[in-house]
């Protein structure tokens, strides 16, 4: 194991007590991508931030190659690497500076420093830019000096929180390659996210958490056959008084495994879209059917199920 | 077996402090990068006060002849002279604010460029250190400029009269680290968008009631204020040089200055990396 979270508890006491965590296990397995997938306040940036000494735990420990974080925590800084959220390159430095400057931060001499930038400029296609300063580069392109700087003293694990928020599609694909292109290094990196794509697409495993608790943890396959070969059904009704009758009549059917009320109306869970489509069109038309949306199997139906709320919500 | 394992403990001991001392270094680095960038800049910041009190006290008043008030100065010695060790006090002064308090209140509040640099594998207090460090390397070139000045700038030369150079090396240093102690707390507990206020309600009335423009002694005829401004760290800074670089003029005994510089330093560098780790911390 390269990364061990044990039992993990954060509590912010203010005038709103907040439990931010609450017992959180996980275990990295050497060279894996592995996602933390939640929506916002789940615990994912808080779970991140004790990782990468930022924060102290109420309780529980992490440890990374046997270090554990909280007792040792400038040896731990040693072996991460850490991409935040938010754009902190060094205004007052060149992107090539940064990168040099971060390597000196780790003990490297002048010229190994500088033979590492030049590698890392190239590796992220950012030779032509190397004189320029951060404030003068587009989101997408800050992102990537930032993960060329996270991973400038060869970390042992690279922590990624929300890679692509705020970032274009295009330059969010750029930065999934430049994810992808990390395994061939080696490193094991741990992401958050709240975009289901960026966790199917990067991930070798994942955890779905919210409320401070993992709710389940597999490949992202092994999530969709055990929870989610479904379809979800979000029907928006008029009134939703009286839909007893019509939820009995579809809990009773074989293709459906699901029926709660939402706010506004009534989600189904079917294993198929086939006849149940109709079917269900039908049985609302008489509450006043007013809108219906159709979620296909995926992380999203996954979520859904496991947390009974839309990761946007 | 037990030796290899105490072996193998001091050989990551001494890793650890290899590296403790590059990632120092590298910070150090750093910092005098983005220096020798704005070194215009940082010249014309230390240089023009010092260079326009001398310039209006010194070399215009003296012109004006008449009944000039500073002229005679305190207790008849040259206004120039008193004001070389205050000059030097200020400049030291205000470098640890424009080199500590400035930049991290920036570097906390909007832009946490800082987070980069706490994420060197560095204990958080040797991070603040190497700031509050290279801010006293800052302010003593800034008062070591003020020397020059005060000789080629007054109609009358101001010369700088060290018999006792331990003395005068020790001031410099503390009252350096002082002030960086005092930007680190500034910078690190004052709102970053209250930091412009810090100027006219703290750093405005220390450095006036700092004995920068006249010695402490001469406070005689004032005692509320004279004991009043023993709470003012500033004064000990001007006191001190006053006792390395203009000996004949009244000052503070050396062991009161050297003691009260080592006890405010050593409160304000612990409120402020309180407030530091406070910062970093959550």
């Amino acid at each position: 194991m390269i990364v061990e979270i044990e039992k993990l508890t954060k509590i912010y006491e203010s005038k709103l007590r907040v439990v931010a965590l609450d017992g959180i296990d996980l275990e990295l397995n050497e060279g894996e991508i592995f996602g933390l997938l939640g929506p916002n306040g789940a615990g994912k940036t808080t779970t991140i931030s004790i990782a990468t000494t930022r924060t102290l735990p109420n309780s529980g420990t992490v440890r990374i190659k046997g270090i554990d974080v909280v007792k040792h925590p400038a040896h731990a800084r040693r072996l991460i690497g850490v991409v935040p959220q938010f754009n902190t390159l060094d205004r007052s430095l060149t992107v090539y500076e940064n990168l040099y400057f971060h390597c000196r931060y780790f003990g490297f001499s002048h010229s190994h420093a500088k033979a590492r930038s030049l590698e890392l400029l190239e590796q992220f296609l950012l030779s032509e830019r190397k004189s320029v300063y951060p404030t003068q580069l587009s989101g997408g392109l800050a992102q990537r000096v930032q993960i060329a700087r996270a991973i400038a003293h060869r970390p042992t694990v690279l922590f990624l929180d929300e890679p692509s928020a705020g970032l274009d599609p295009q330059s969010r694909m750029a930065m999934w390659d430049a994810v992808a292109g990390l395994r061939k290094e080696g490193i094991t990196v741990l992401l958050t996210t709240h975009y289901m794509e960026e966790a199917d697409q990067l991930s070798d495993r994942l955890a779905i958490i919210d409320y401070g608790k993992v709710l389940a943890l597999g490949s992202p396959d092994k999530l969709k056959s055990t929870f989610g070969a479904h379809t979800i059904f979000n029907l928006k009704l008029k009134s939703i008084e009286g839909l007893g009758p019509m939820m009995e009549e579809l809990k009773s059917r074989e293709d459906v495994s699901g029926v709660e009320t939402t706010a506004d109306g009534l989600r189904v869970i079917g294993t198929g879209a086939d006849g149940l489509l109709p079917e269900l069109v039908r049985a609302a038309t008489s509450h006043g059917l007013r809108d219906l949306t159709i979620t296909e199997p995926s992380l999203e139906t996954v979520f859904i199920q496991l947390t009974g709320r839309d990761l946007r919500e | 077996m037990r030796l290899r394992a105490r072996r193998s403990e001091m050989e990551t001991t001494n890793l650890n402090s290899k590296i403790f001392v590059q990632s120092f270094i590298g910070l150090l680095l750093r910092d005098l990068r983005v220096l020798s960038r704005e070194l215009p800049v940082f010249l014309a910041r230390v240089g023009m006060q010092p260079l326009l009190f001398l310039f209006v006290f010194t070399f215009i008043m003296p012109r004006m002849g008449g009944t000039n008030p500073m002229a005679g100065g305190a207790g008849g010695l040259d206004f120039g002279t008193v004001l070389l060790p205050g000059l030097m006090a200020v400049a030291i002064m205000f470098s640890g604010i424009a080199a500590v308090a400035l930049p991290l209140s920036q570097e906390f509040g909007v832009t946490r460029e800082i987070d980069d640099r706490v994420m060197c594998p560095l204990p958080l207090w040797a991070v603040a250190f190497e700031k509050v460090s290279f801010s006293a390397l800052q302010s003593m070139i800034a008062a070591l400029l003020v020397i020059p000045m005060a000789y080629y700038i007054p109609a009358t030369p101001v010369r700088a009269d060290i018999h006792n150079w331990l003395l005068f090396a020790v001031v410099l240093v503390m009252a350096s680290y002082l002030a960086g102690a005092l930007g680190l707390f500034i910078g690190s507990t004052v709102n970053p968008r209250q930091i412009g206020l810090v100027f006219s309600i703290l750093v405005v009335p220390i450095t006036f009631l700092g004995c920068v423009y006249y010695p402490w002694a001469m406070l005689g005829h004032l005692k509320w204020l004279q004991y009043g401004v023993l709470f003012n760290p500033i004064v000990y800074m001007s006191e001190g040089l006053r006792a390395a670089v203009t000996p004949n003029i009244a000052h503070m005994p050396w062991w009161a200055i050297l003691t009260a510089l080592v006890f405010f330093t050593a409160l304000l560098g612990r409120l402020g990396l309180k407030g530091f780790l406070g910062r970093v911390l959550s």
